[in-house]
Parts: C-alpha cells; structure tokens; sequence
C-alpha cells in the first residue's frame, strides 16, 4: 500500500478501489450504484439480485483491513432514489450494522438526487473536510483540493499482443477521481476527453498493485 | 437443379407436373419419386443425397402436387434453411418450375431481410409456400396470429439438416416443430441432408415422437466418385505451416486452368493470406475473390453476384460457402491446409459440378507432414466411404428459455401442455419436469433462489391456471432480442471516409494501436486510430500481421485421427507416401519411436536451455489447447517453471525450465477434477459462454432500439454479471447452460477424458538428447502463441508502465 502525497495530506489509494485516509481514518468510496440489478428488473432484465450485497461485503471487508472509523461515500451510492427502499433484508441489515459502527456520510449523485436515507446516515450535497472538498462531480473550475467520482475511470493497457482492463484513479495537482466501487458498474476509458475535460489539466492513471503505485500519464 | 434422364416411371402425378417433366425431356429420378410416395402414404421422411442431385424439388414435388390437387388458401408449406441465401436462392429456382407449369403458388421467403409491412402482411394473408430460417420462424411463433396461420399448414421441409441438427439452432428449429405440430397435428416432416455417417440420428431427430423408423429413409443415387488429388509442388510437403502458402504458384495454375475454382480455407485469417499470396502470382490478373463471414455484406453481396454472372474465375473462401448455394458453375474446389473430416471434405467437393454423372474435381495442398497424412486419410476415407460422426446433445436451456418466452408472447399456455410438447422435441426427449420448471421460473422472474423479483415478473400465472405475458412491452423487447446467433463484439473496419469493410473481433482490436497493419478483404491496412465501434485504416504497402480471430476450431475428425495414427505406425502404408515424408517418419523410427496407434507417445528434450515435452495426442486443437492449460497449471504446481504451450491438431508441446523427468502425473486423470474446473471457471472460456447464454436465455437486451447492432450493445459487462451470480449463486441454470457450452464445444472435454483415462496405460515415454523429426511440425509454433500464468496482469501493467517512462525520460 503506497502512500500518495496530495495537497499536503497523506492518502493511500486502494487497490480496491477505495481511498483510505490515514490520518482521520477515513475510507473514500465513490458510484456504488447499490440495487442497479433490480432498477433494471423493473423493466424486464432480471441481472442477479445479489449486486448489493457484493458491494457491501466487499466494502466491509476494506473498512475491517483499513480499520476504517469514518465512511464517504462519493455520490451515486444508490443507481436510483428508490434505490435505498428496495435493498434486500439481508442486504439492508449488513448495511445498517455499518453504518451504525461507523461514521456515515452520504453525498448525493446524478442518480440518486435527493434520496431519503433509510438505511441510517446523514446525506449531503458535498462536504469539505480538512480543506479537502468532498462531491460527486468534479468541477474543473474548482481550485481547491476535491475529491470525487462519476466517471468510472479504467485503464486499458495494450502490451505485445495482450490487454489489460482495469479500475483505476485519475489523479492530477489538486484532483482526484474515484473508480466506481459496485459490484455491477462498467467503466469509461481513463483518456476520454469527459474525464480529461473534467480534471481541466495535466492528468494520470493511478493503479495501486500489491506494492506499487503505478501512474500512467494521460494525453491532455 | 433437376436431373436429366434415367428416372424412375412416374407415379400417379399430376398431368401438369408429368407434362412439364416430359417437356424438358426429364423423368423423375428414382428418389424423387420415394419422396412422393413417402408423402401420399403421410409419412415423414429423410432424404439423404450428395449435392446436385434434383434435391430440393425432391423435397417441393409432393406439395405442389398437393397443391394441384387439393387447392387450398392460407399456408401449405413451410422450407427452413440454415441460410437466409439459401431461402432466397430456393425461391428462384422453385418459382421457374411453377411458373413454367402455369400454376398459382405463392411462394415467398421471410428472413431478418424482409421489410416489416411485407412480414405484417404474410401474417395475414400468408403465402402457399414461405421459405425462411429457424430465427425467423420462431419470431412468426411469437405473434398471436401464429394460430390461424399454421393451422393449414400441411408439410415442413428442412434443407441442409446435417449443417445444424446438432446444434443450438437444430434445438430450437425442434422447438418450433414441435409447436407447429400442435397448431396442424396432421403436419409432415421432410427433412433433406447430405450423406451423413449416421441416418438413423437424422430420423430420430425428424421424428415427432422419437420412433426414428416410422420416417422414411430415402436415399438419392450416388454420383460419380469425385476425381480428388494431393497437390505437392516438387513432390515436397514443408516441415511446417498449416496452410499450403508455399503451393501459391501452383494453386494459380489451377485457376487458370479452370473455369471457376472455389479455394477454401479453414479460418478467415488463412483466407486473407492466402489470397494475398495468389494475387502476387497472378500474373493474368485473372479476376479473383475473397469471401468470409467478415466481411461486410455489401461486399460479400458483390463476390456471390459476380460469382453468378460468371465473372470470376477464382474465390478464395471460408465456411461461409459451405452450404449449398448455387452461385456459379464451380469446376473446381481446392483445400487449402488440412481437410479436418471426410464429410466436410465431400460436402466442399460437392461445390463443384452439379450434375451427378460427372465426377467432381478437387485439390487438397497439405501444409505440412502431418497434414499430409491427414489429407491421405482423407482420401483413403472418402475412397472406403467413411464419414465422420454426428455429435449429438441435449438441448441448450438458454434456446428452451427462448423459445417457451416465444410461445408466451403469441398466447396464454398451460406449464403441464408446454411441457409435454417440449418432449416430443427430440433434443428435449428426456428434459426432466424439474429443470422445465427451473427455465420457466427463469423467465418469470430470472429464477433466483431469493424471489426478489416476485413483483417485476416478466410472467403470471393467472386464476384460470394459465401461464401469460404481464406486459406487452415484454413482447416487443422478446422479438427484438430473439435469435441464437450471439456474435463476439466487433469493431468495423473503415477508411476515414466511411466506407466500410467489414468487422472484426474487438478482442482483436484491442492488440492493435496505431501503425500496426494486418490483411483484410484482400488489402494491407493500416491502422490509424479507434473511435468508438470503428476502427479506422488505411491502405498501404507494408507488410500485415494476420487478423486473429478467437473461438473454438473445427477440430481433427477422430476417425481422421485414427487412420493417420495408423499411417505412423504400419510401413506398408509408406510406399504412398513422397520420400520426404517417408523419410521424416524413418528417421523419427530410428531416433525415438512411432507409436503404435493405441498409444500415447511423450518425448521429452532439451533445447537452447529449455525443456520440451511434447505428447501425440491426436486429440484435434480444442482439446489440445485445454490440455496445455492444465498441464502447465499443474507443471507450474510441481516447481517445473513452465514457460509455455503450443499444440495443433496433432500434439502438443510444453517447455519449461525444468526437465520433466517422469510425464505420467501430468496426464493423469484426475487433473480434469483438480485443475480443470478451477481453469474453465476462471477462464474467458467461461465467461465467453455465459455472454452468450445470458442473451439467448433472455437475461440481458441486446439490441437497444434506434442504435446500431453491434456485440458491444449488450447494455452490462457480462463478466461482473457472471462474478455476481458465480458467488451467491452458482447453481443457476444459466451457469449450468454457460458450463455444458464450455465444455463440450469449446473445450472437448469428452475427447479430453478419453485421453487421460487411457494415458496410464498407453504412454510411452522416451528421454531424447535432442529434437526428434515428429516434433517439429508442432515446435515450429512457439513464438507465435503467448500464454500467460500467474500473476502476469500485474506485470504486464508494471512493465508498460516502465516502458512509458523509459519512453518519456528526457535526459
């Protein structure tokens, strides 16, 4: 686990796909995109319900090996704001036992504007805590320190005939984007002009390996 | 398509009919004639003849003369073909006879082509005779008109059986007889096919109650025996290649001494190869053409026209001309590479003259040793009349999930009905009541052992016991995914004007970056950039890397396999052999041993600091690449460090750093319970196979309206669908359906097995100081096949990665 130095804060991006804050220990995650499978069962495509629960057992096993006291969830944590209402009972408890054990927050997404959090935790529009801003979207008029996800990012690497596709982090001076954390979320290319438009400077690919932080810069 | 002279008296026909033979100086032959007995006497039957021989009016006779006798409105007949060409080039050739008889037929296709009012209308008013496809007739099942349409239907007649009987859409093609046969109870079957190894299958498959006799056997007159020869330039077959490349010059002469000569190749890579290799050669600039599956159609639409006008005088070709189109008048076939099985050979002979009392002429170029002796084999098969088997298997669930939503979409049905109806479907003959009702509960709400989705389901079951649609919407999106053709997600190809060239595998694209070049449709390419679903290209005169394409191979047939193992082993085959070939297995006699055709050999050597093993297998490439999967896992378990794997249909090698001292625990057969299930699961083999089920089963859409239908529109990864479900639940049927396709056609695990249950017994292993003759057909492979183990995701990222920085270092 590398430690990535940005704007004086120590923060360690995760090969699974959360940000891990030492300092406060605070975990970062970003487009959970909970209940996505039975959004898309209302219209007839019946994906496995159990893309909740994925989510959430994985999360939980990255706050356990974290030790992680204090969750932020980027925006998107729900695929819809009915999202929270349909959870599973088993689902919804693992949850709840979370939130309850931990310090919860959760910032609203495109998808989920405005849900009522009926699985525990307050809900904000964004947050800004120790001078580093907390959303879902990055602005690239913003100046200060942000953090946030909504674009999914992943890194395709092509290399003597064979390809590489993962979850990755776009990273820049005083930017950082989140890959998404669900169970069931696709991804975009990290050197798409939306995400490049968005980080609005000189970027690269972040991808944490067991013992490396390997960083792949993007064409402006 | 009819046949001249020496018929059979005609039996009791009508005059027009008799008249219009007479006419043309024809009489019926001997099987057309059966044909029409068989359906006087209201039975079902098979007509089993080579092709050119009056097949399809065979099938056609019987309905028109039922047609002149007893007129009727509405729907007569129904012809099923495995292609939507082979319907339409059907019409044109039933429509002159009809037409010359003066009679008033309707007869008209329907395939994916077919502008919708024209598909609305033969709903309605349906013709005497519609000509379609297995997809298309499902779709017709799914409306509610289906009722009244096929209740005057009177006889079904299915083209080209052997192409697809044993497969996904011969399952849903027996679905959809099935269904028929309970709107016109009085249906008949006709089904025509060409020579196959085992009739009796055929029948049973035909049959609407399994009684496999009570359809009659017809067979056509057999034809003259085919003028086939092996083409040795110098009399030398090379060490290596599998394509017969080398024979270029050769082959060209062919062409120039033939009218028209269909060249086919076993793979649409070989294809653009080996025409690149003969344009070189074509010194004439005779006018030649490149047709596969890739291509786009437009351009392949172009090839078959100027193939039918007589314009061209040579085609190089994949199996997308397989099937018995006529598009010319085809005096030659040439095969290149290996022929893989007698009946695929003869029905590619079958290509050239259609008429019965010449013999056909064909070439086989061998493309190395071993493919000389396979394309001997071949011969001798062909020769001793010996085919290659039929493999049959249950019905897939995901095309019996397609097919029961069909039949919901069109009316109300009972479960108990349904399923009774099913059985008399016979890859479903033995379908247990228990796993009917997991594919129903499947479609109702996806079949999850939580019932999460009670409330959203897609049907109901309603007071009166019948099972219904809950939703309209549910139909329009059912018709607008059915189909059994899944393709791999694919790219087009297209200069930056647009122009489009054809597809290929993004799977491929994703190994290409800018500047690379490979041959496509004839031409070198370079590419230049990809934007979305388009890979754009340039022409250019650098030489091209070849355009892979991924899948399972046609594997070696085993009764080739066997006749080659023989070859191996008994001298006296020999003297037929060039001297070169003769030569090669003398020596390999002398410096190791030629197996007996029971046993199994494994040479292992050393080599340049490597160690090689390399066992004979014969197993054909699907198994082989599965065995070199598992055996390098379990080598890698062993501290041998293997380093990789080639094998081709013949043999495969692995080398590793370590010797391999004693092969026998690497083949033994407990490696398919061990190795095996943890390799296929985590494999894209797997993951390959579910994308496929989880659209023909109706999981996930695959056409959005209003956007364009590539394989990259399947609206979710698949792969994290099938991580989801893998964990929680990993007894779902569409895992069940996504692991039989797994195993039997992509991996072989059948032929697979036999291997290791007879390995203890049959191995002989010799320890060589060196390299032996048999190996290097096999060796010469390495370089051009990478496996990768381990962790080598992590170091292939980590390794870009320092190239990157190697490249972006300024000082």
């Amino acid at each position: 686990m590398v430690p990535l130095s940005f704007c004086g804060h120590d923060l360690v991006p995760l090969p699974d796909g959360a940000v891990f804050w030492p300092a406060r220990r605070a975990l970062l995650v970003a487009d959970l995109h909970l209940e996505k499978a039975s959004w898309f069962a209302r219209s007839g495509q019946m994906l496995p319900p159990y893309d909740s629960l994925k989510t959430l057992e994985d999360l939980e096993g990255v706050i356990d090996a974290a030790g992680a006291r204090e969750i932020w969830c980027l925006g998107d944590s729900f695929h819809d704001r009915e999202g929270c209402d349909r959870l599973p009972a088993d689902a919804r408890s693992l949850l709840e036992s979370l939130t309850a054990r931990t310090q919860w927050t959760w910032i609203t997404g495109n998808h989920d504007p405005g849900f009522s959090a009926t699985c525990g935790a307050a809900v904000v529009e964004e947050a800004e805590v120790d001078g580093l801003l907390l959303r879902h979207e990055a602005d690239p008029r913003e100046t200060r320190p942000e953090l946030s996800g909504h674009f999914h990012p992943k890194l395709r690497v092509r290399l003597r005939g064979r390809g590489v596709s993962r979850r990755c982090y776009v990273a820049s001076e005083r930017k950082i984007i989140l890959p998404a954390f669900g169970a069931l979320t696709g991804g975009l290319d990290a050197q798409s002009r939306a995400i490049l438009r968005a980080m609005g400077g000189p970027a690269a690919a972040l991808v944490p390996t067991r013992d490396r932080l390997l960083r792949f810069p993007l064409a402006a | 398509m009819t046949a001249r002279a020496a018929g059979q008296p005609a039996p009791d026909l009508p005059p027009v009919i008799a008249d219009w033979f007479a006419g043309r100086g024809w009489r019926l032959r001997r099987h057309q004639a059966e044909m029409i007995a068989a359906a006087r006497g209201g039975r079902d039957a098979l007509l089993v003849a080579s092709t050119g021989a009056g097949k399809t009016l065979a099938g056609f006779l019987a309905s028109i003369a039922d047609l002149i006798e007893t007129p009727q409105e509405g729907l007569h007949t129904l012809y099923v073909s495995p292609l939507k060409a082979l319907a339409v080039d059907v019409q044109r050739n039933l429509m002159e006879p009809i037409q010359e008889m003066g009679l008033d037929i309707r007869v008209e296709t329907r395939t994916g082509d077919t502008p919708s009012d024209r598909k609305a209308r033969q709903r309605a008013r349906p013709p005497h005779m519609l000509l379609t496809t297995p997809e298309s007739l499902s779709l017709l099942l799914s409306y509610p008109e289906a009722e009244t349409m096929f209740a005057s239907l009177k006889t079904i007649i299915v083209d080209e059986i052997h192409a697809f009987a044993p497969t996904k859409r011969g399952d849903l093609l027996a679905l959809a007889m099935a269904r028929l046969q309970r709107l016109a109870p009085g249906l008949r079957r006709a089904a025509l096919t060409a020579t196959v190894r085992d009739p009796d299958g055929f029948r049973g498959w035909l049959s609407p109650d399994g009684d496999f006799e009570a359809v009659a056997l017809v067979r056509g007159e057999p034809g003259a025996r085919p003028d086939i020869r092996i083409l040795l330039p110098e009399d030398r077959v090379p060490w290596s290649g599998h394509s017969g490349r080398y024979a270029a010059r050769q082959v060209m002469e062919e062409i120039e001494a033939h009218k028209l000569t269909l060249v086919f190749c076993n793979t649409r890579s070989l294809a653009e190869l080996i025409f690149q290799d003969l344009w070189s050669e074509n010194e004439n600039a005779l006018p030649i053409g490149v047709h596969h599956g890739s291509l786009s159609r437009e351009a392949r639409r172009k090839v078959e026209g100027a193939m039918a006008r007589g314009d061209l005088r040579g085609l190089v070709a994949t199996a997308s001309l397989d099937l018995g189109v006529d598009w010319g008048d085809v005096d030659l076939v040439i095969q290149m590479g290996a022929p893989k099985g007698s009946s695929r050979l003869l029905q590619r002979i079958g290509r050239a003259n259609h008429r019965l009392d010449e013999a056909s002429e064909a070439v086989i170029v061998p493309g190395n040793r071993f493919e000389y002796l396979e394309a001997r084999a071949a011969l001798d098969a062909v020769e001793e009349g010996e085919l290659d088997e039929d493999l049959w298997r249950p019905g897939a669930l995901d095309v019996l999930a397609q097919h029961i939503m069909a039949l919901a979409c069109a009316a109300p049905f009972d479960a108990d009905d349904l399923y009774a109806e099913i059985r008399t479907a016979a890859p479903y003959a033995t379908l247990p009541r228990e796993t009917f009702d997991r594919v129903l509960h499947f479609i109702e709400s996806g079949g999850y052992a939580l019932r999460a989705y009670d409330k959203y389901k897609r049907i109901t079951q309603g007071k009166d016991g019948l099972w219904r649609i809950s939703h309209p919407r549910y139909a329009k999106q059912h018709r607008l995914n059915a189909g059994i053709i899944v393709d791999a997600p694919v790219l087009d190809v297209r200069f930056r004007n647009g122009r489009k060239l054809g597809t290929v595998e993004e799977y491929f694209a994703s190994t290409l970056t800018p500047g690379d070049t490979f041959f496509f449709s004839g031409l070198s390419l370079e590419v230049e950039g990809i934007k979305d679903a388009d890979l754009f290209v340039k022409a250019t005169a650098k030489p091209a890397r070849i355009p892979t394409y991924v899948g399972a191979r046609m594997p070696l047939s085993t009764n080739l396999a066997n006749r080659v193992r023989r070859f191996l082993h008994e001298r006296e085959e020999w003297r037929r052999f060039p001297p070169d070939v003769r030569e090669w297995l003398r020596i390999q006699d002398e410096r190791s041993v030629l197996p007996q055709p029971d046993q199994l050999l494994v040479e292992t050597f050393p080599r340049e600091g490597r160690y090689y093993m390399v066992a004979y297998s014969f197993e054909g490439w699907n198994a082989h690449q599965s065995l070199g999967m598992l055996i390098t896992r379990r080598m890698e378990t062993m501290g041998l460090s293997p380093i990789g794997f080639v094998s081709n249909d013949y043999a495969i090698a692995c080398y590793s750093l370590k010797p391999v001292e004693d092969p026998r625990p690497l083949f033994s057969p407990d490696i398919l319970e061990d190795e095996l299930v943890e390799w296929i699961q985590t494999s894209h083999l797997l993951k390959r196979a579910f994308r496929e089920v989880a659209v023909i089963g109706g999981l996930i859409e695959r056409h959005v309206p209003g956007k364009r239908k590539t394989g990259r529109q399947v609206t979710f990864s698949t792969d994290l669908i099938y991580d989801v479900l893998r964990k929680y639940e990993p007894d779902h049927m569409l895992l069940s359906a996504a692991w039989e396709d797994a195993k039997g056609r992509l991996t072989d695990i059948g032929r697979l097995a036999d291997l290791l249950d007879r390995a203890p017994r049959t191995m002989v292993h010799r320890a060589l100081d060196r390299i032996s003759p048999l190996a290097v057909p096999v060796l010469v492979l390495i370089g051009r096949e990478k496996v990768a183990m381990g962790t080598a995701d992590d170091e292939l990222l980590i390794e870009a990665e320092s190239l990157a920085e190697e490249a972006m270092r300024l000082n």
